[in-house]
């Protein structure tokens, strides 16, 4: 079993294990944790394809890199806007919530009626 | 070989073990100092895999500044009580059974991806004379796809904006809270004052060397983002106020620079995003200057968040 | 399409045509939100005459117009590629987009005296943006750069969805970003495989290099998923409501109207464009069964909605249940396949005017009236007529109700269940249909009594012309010639197999 297989399974197992947390984990910083594990995962199978991609003198194909390269640095802006957002949610409302108050629309029909 | 084998398989094991601790930790700040950790590891994966552009920014990037993000939104945010129910018996075990499916799905299609399989090193290759550069990485972001790398800086710059537009509006044009506590460890503000230039002047040395070796704009960017952050957390100066104008053209600069070069490409070369023979390497660097220029800014202000405490402009 | 693509006349203009609102979004950042407004409207008119540039030069050659980036021709290069679809999409975004942004500038406006404020910054930027991204989506032809453009359309459709700036804004955000990112993240997983299989992410080139293979299987189902939740085609639709309905009126226009037929133009250029060479398994029925699904749960719900905002927002779950029934009735070399195809695009468009519309018209509804409890609209019909006209011609076309794009696109769905002997497609549009025609008249009946209505304020002229304009343009879709339809095939790859017995 060669490097990027062993790595390939290993994304795989990132990603399934990253799916599992998002799912079932209620607090949202915790299902950023489990959004990025599947984003590792992803940039893994990436990276073997890339290790798979080595043809003659060259050891890989740089394209899936740099690929990878642009994800990690989304991913990063990503977790720093939902960061920014919970900590906002959490002034707000006191906790982090999906649905504070019962969330789908809160009532806001009477206000000046 | 035998021996690179076992440490493969031993890496692997301890990868996924660090995985599975970091989402099944009970207390958030655990959970994201496992990830810290974790995201150390995979660099050293990345290099295993002849990755070493992707092995810096993972460690930079993903595990370093990401790391400082997640930890002091989990110091702010783990004081809150859990609102939510724990999910029930039924859900665990539905999502077990989807993830199991995922993952199996996925190393199946893995293990049977064609052999041979394809490959544009030899076509990257080709045209890397032509760029003048050392490094087919450097050459792909910046010059075979820079379309997509101008528009990922365009999303970054909208992250930043999209950060500061949560702020509530009475705090608009402040600046955001300072990193760190209020009296910092003399330590801390040792190491910064000693560190600090180092840091820089490793930085720009990385984005510089990364035009024939691995390293690159992303890279260089993200240690100066370091620096300053660093700098900040041991309250050698403060975080910048959302209206200065500085700050905003210095978010900008990299993003408008490789859009306007951009956009010159037909008068330079004949089409757009396209670099004059023989003068590539020096546009390159010059569009990469300012990227890092944008990076240092940007992923500072990312990790502080919207502005905080101060009123009015 | 072939892969020896080059440069056409008239492929600058695709470039232009991303570059502008990209120029723009960096312009706005750096000047502040006074800046911001004239910049996002001042290039609007710009980015429509570029829309109706393209569509010109795609219906005089008949073929795609195509640019290669740099010269640099796929599979190392990126190439944008608009075809008869690319140019309608790109029209209808430049047409919503300012609809909106003229509606919104009495609620964003920068106070007078300062040179920014929050709201105006966000919103004017973030505006541009999903202009931007649509544009990108509507023509590249890179699966790679298609994903930037996802999480571009993401990083600017979230703020815009919170920027009230309320709690449950920003829990809805915060739910809306996770389903998002989870969509992006799992189609980013599914372009890496195809990457692993064929050496190339360029769409023209996967299409020719296609075949059979357990990855482009694992690929098309995970990128598939990804696209579906941000979509919010049932059951990943969780996120839709809250967040639609509690933005303000002009951004949920933009959402409802345009945010979500973005990821699902991706998916159509996916299954038709890449795909078609491969044995289809039942994912097309799948597909059509999902959006079955949404039709009848999007309308039972939408019935029960006590606020408007809501029950237009189910609404857009329902509709949105429509699109998916191209899939089912679009694939293959068969009759109807045109009709299908026609009938799911046509929708597409009905759609977008006519939710739009609606959502300005609610909009303008609370602000007059300080709500949006359908209960309490008694009588409103006589204080706002035009109000009420916009949102019963919005209704007619969601109804799919003659005349009107919405009846057109039914019909032609109709015709092609009925020919291809699928006859459960064909039940489900009517039983939308009538589920429609029930929240509709919800809308419509307590307006249209004669009990007294105080009115807050009148409702702006302007805001009002705007709405209707966006709702008569959906009732004159339902009068499109035949060249429309020669339009929308123009570049549409001739061989799809997926559905065939």
């Amino acid at each position: 079993m060669s490097a990027s297989t062993i790595a390939g399974f290993v994304g795989a197992g990132l990603v399934g294990l990253g799916l599992y947390a998002l799912i079932v984990n209620t607090e949202p910083l915790k299902k950023l944790l489990a959004f990025n594990v599947i984003g590792n995962g992803v940039f893994l199978v990436f990276g073997i394809v890339a290790r798979r991609g080595a043809v003659g003198a060259f050891p890989f194909d740089p394209v899936p890199q740099a690929m990878v390269i642009t994800g990690i640095v989304v991913a990063f802006a990503a977790s720093a806007f939902a960061v920014a957002l919970m900590l906002r949610l959490a002034e707000e409302s006191g906790s982090v919530s999906f649905d504070p108050e019962g969330g789908m629309g809160v009532d806001q029909g009477d206000e000046d009626a | 070989m035998i021996l690179f084998e076992a440490l493969d398989l031993g890496l692997a094991a301890l990868v996924l073990g660090v995985a599975t601790w970091t989402i099944a930790a009970r207390r958030v700040f655990g959970a994201v100092v496992g990830y810290v950790a974790y995201g150390l590891l995979l660099a050293i994966v990345w290099v295993r895999l002849y990755a070493p552009d992707v092995a810096l920014t993972e460690a930079a990037i993903g595990g370093g500044v990401t790391g400082v993000l997640l930890i002091s939104a989990s110091t702010r945010l783990g004081r809150l009580p859990a609102v939510d129910a724990p999910p029930g018996a039924a859900l665990k075990f539905g999502a077990a059974v989807i993830s199991a499916l995922v993952a199996s799905v996925l190393a199946a299609a893995v293990i049977y991806l064609p052999d041979p399989a394809p490959s544009l090193a030899p076509e990257a290759d080709a045209h890397l004379s032509a760029t003048g550069l050392g490094n087919a990485v450097t050459a792909v972001l910046i010059a075979y796809r820079s379309f997509d790398t101008m528009l990922e800086k365009v999303v970054l710059v909208l992250a930043v904006a999209g950060v500061w537009s949560v702020a509530p509006d009475r705090f608009w044009g402040g600046a955001p809270a300072p990193l760190g506590r209020a009296v910092p460890d003399a330590a801390l503000v040792f190491l910064a004052r000693i560190l600090a230039p180092v840091g820089a002047v490793i930085g720009v040395q990385m984005f510089w060397v990364g035009a024939d070796e691995p390293g690159g704009a992303f890279q260089g960017g993200a240690i100066l983002a370091a620096m300053w952050m660093l700098v900040m957390m041991a309250r050698l100066t403060d975080p910048p106020r959302i209206s200065s104008r500085w700050l905003r053209l210095g978010l900008i600069a990299g993003p408008a620079v490789f859009l306007l070069l951009g956009l010159a490409g037909p008068v330079m070369a004949g089409s757009f995003f396209a670099f004059p023979e023989g003068f590539a390497k020096p546009v390159i660097l010059f569009i990469e200057a300012f990227m890092v220029l944008s990076i240092a800014v940007t992923l500072p202000l990312l990790v502080l968040g919207p502005p905080n405490g101060e009123a009015g402009r | 399409m072939t892969a020896a693509d080059a440069t056409t006349q008239g492929g600058a203009l695709l470039v232009f045509a991303i570059l502008l609102p990209a120029a723009g979004i960096l312009a706005s950042l750096a000047l502040g939100g006074r800046a911001a407004e004239r910049v996002a409207l001042g290039s609007a008119p710009i980015a429509l005459v570029i829309a109706l540039a393209v569509l010109v030069e795609v219906w005089r050659a008949g073929r795609p117009v195509v640019y290669v980036i740099a010269g640099l021709s796929p599979p190392l290069g990126i190439a944008l590629r608009a075809d008869g679809i690319s140019t309608v999409f790109l029209l209808t975004s430049a047409l919503i987009v300012p609809a909106a942004g003229l509606f919104a500038r009495a609620g964003f406006a920068t106070p007078p005296g300062a040179e920014d404020s929050r709201k105006a910054f966000a919103f004017w930027i973030m505006l541009q943006a999903i202009s931007a991204a649509l544009a990108i989506i509507f023509v590249s032809g890179d699966l790679f750069n298609l994903y930037v453009a996802l999480e571009l359309l993401t990083f600017a459709a979230v703020p815009l969805a919170c920027v009230e700036g309320r709690a449950e804004t920003f829990a809805a955000a915060l739910r809306y970003l996770l389903f998002a990112l989870f969509g992006s993240i799992f189609y980013l997983l599914g372009a890496a495989l195809l990457y692993g299989a064929f050496g190339t992410l360029d769409i023209a080139l996967l299409a020719e290099r296609m075949r059979p293979l357990p990855a482009v299987t694992a690929a098309a189902a995970l990128m598939t998923a990804g696209l579906l939740a941000k979509t919010a085609l049932f059951p990943l639709h969780l996120w839709l409501p809250p967040a639609h309905a509690n933005a303000p009126a002009p951004a949920s226009a933009v959402l409802s109207g345009l945010v979500v037929k973005g990821s699902f133009f991706l998916t159509v250029r996916l299954w038709f464009y890449v795909l078609p060479a491969l044995p289809a398994f039942g994912f097309d029925a799948l597909l059509g069964a999902l959006g079955s699904g949404a039709v009848v749960f999007g309308s039972v719900l939408a019935l029960r909605q006590p606020r408007l905002k809501l029950l237009i927002a189910y609404s857009t779950i329902a509709q949105i249940g429509y699109l998916f029934l191209i899939f089912p009735l679009g694939s293959g070399l068969h009759a109807w396949t045109s009709d299908g195809w026609n009938g799911g695009l046509m929708q597409v468009l009905a759609h977008a005017f006519a939710k739009a519309a609606m959502f300005l018209a609610a909009g303008l509804l609370y602000e007059s009236l300080g709500h949006d409890r359908i209960a309490k609209f008694s009588g409103a019909a006589r204080v706002m007529p035009l109000t009420f006209l916009t949102l019963g011609l919005g209704g007619l076309s969601l109804m799919g109700l003659p005349p009107s794009g919405g009846f057109a696109a039914k019909w032609l769905l109709l015709r092609a269940s009925v020919a291809s002997g699928q006859w459960l497609w064909a039940i489900v549009v009517l039983l939308g249909g009538l589920l429609a025609a029930g929240y509709v008249y919800r809308i419509l009946a307590p307006a249209l009594s004669s009990d007294p209505v105080a009115l807050k304020a009148p409702p702006r002229r302007a805001g009002e012309a705007i709405a209707l304009t966006l709702a008569l343009v959906a009732v004159a879709l339902g009068f499109a010639p035949d060249s429309f339809f020669q339009l929308l095939n123009i570049g549409r790859p001739p061989l799809a197999t997926a559905g065939l017995p």
